[in-house]
């Protein structure tokens, strides 16, 4: 059995080129899975019989809602493992991920405002759903400004670390916040449980839209953390080398 | 064509939901390619600065 070594991986100096060689494979996937997305979500999904034109926020709504839960639990799992294991890259790739996950929540509140404008009436209601979302936002912010706010980047790690697992508390009650308190916003269109209540086209098209959202992710945090590795690592010997060597 | 742009009468919220995310991904990508030039540009710079030392000390000795 042929076993590898995934702590290979966790070092910066064999992450960093590897990182470099996916990038463009995850960006063209984005570009493309977002054209097709688009394409069947205006051309081919009928129009809503209830909201009209409306609804078609809702492909970029929902998965932009998901990223920024789904990125805020790799970005806490990540910080989970810099402070146990003490690995480098952990806290590299936590601190590459804030931004696009606080981008994320933004584009979700931002698409739920311009949607809930025409359908409730207003910009904003301080409903169970939209607040633990804005609390997403501000959590992001926490972490990334108490990371800048340290000098010394292992207590930096460590101080936003921890920040991002107490944090991870809220993503539950985002998600399950349409169940548990009597809100506004609309229950889970699609969820494990039960068959979708949309018209398959409109399913199809939020699903892909929801992978380039996580393709185009991949390849903005990769790009990042590649930054991070740079600047941290400016003073090592490889470094040096692949600079010589006119990377 | 108008029609299409229109989206029904939710013109406004519909290219203002999709306008402002296509410009924020836009401006994120930007961003990232700015910070990574910089990056490189000052180490360059600062792999220079040590080489000129090295220079500086090796004409001394």
């Amino acid at each position: 059995m042929a076993t590898i070594n995934w702590y290979k991986f966790s070092s910066p100096t064999v992450f960093y080129p590897l990182a470099g060689r996916l990038i463009p494979w995850f960006a063209a996937a984005a570009a493309l899975l977002t054209l097709v997305g688009l394409y069947i979500g205006f051309f081919v999904a009928p129009t809503d019989y209830q909201q009209g034109e409306a609804y078609r926020i809702i492909f970029i709504h929902v998965p932009a809602a998901w990223m920024s839960m789904f990125i805020y639990v790799v970005m806490a799992v990540y910080a989970g493992l810099g402070l146990i294991l003490n690995t480098r890259l952990s806290s590299m790739m936590a601190a590459a991920l804030a931004p696009t996950g606080a981008l994320f929540t933004f584009i979700a509140l931002w698409t739920g405002a311009f949607w809930g404008k025409p359908m409730w009436g207003a910009w904003w209601v301080w409903d169970a759903r939209l607040t633990s979302e804005l609390i997403l936002l501000f959590l992001y912010i926490g972490f990334m400004s108490l990371y800048a706010a340290i000098d010394e980047p292992r207590r930096a790690a460590r101080a936003s670390g921890l920040l991002a697992l107490v944090g991870v508390v809220n993503v539950p009650i985002i998600y399950f916040s349409v169940r548990w308190w009597n809100t506004l916003h609309q229950g889970a269109s699609i969820s494990f449980t039960s068959a979708p209540t949309m018209a398959a086209t409109m399913v199809t098209a939020m699903l892909i839209m929801a992978l380039a959202f996580w393709t185009y992710t991949i390849a903005v945090v990769l790009a990042r953390v590649r930054c991070e590795i740079l600047e941290r690592e400016r003073h090592s010997e490889w470094v040096t080398e692949m600079l010589d060597s006119g990377e | 064509m108008s029609e299409f742009f229109a989206m029904g009468g939710y013109g406004f919220y519909v290219w203002g939901a999709y306008g402002v995310t296509a410009l924020l991904l836009a401006a994120e990508v930007i961003a990232v390619v700015r910070r990574r030039r910089s990056l490189l540009v000052r180490l360059g710079r600062m792999k220079r600065m040590v080489t000129e030392v090295q220079v500086e000390d090796e004409t001394k000795a």
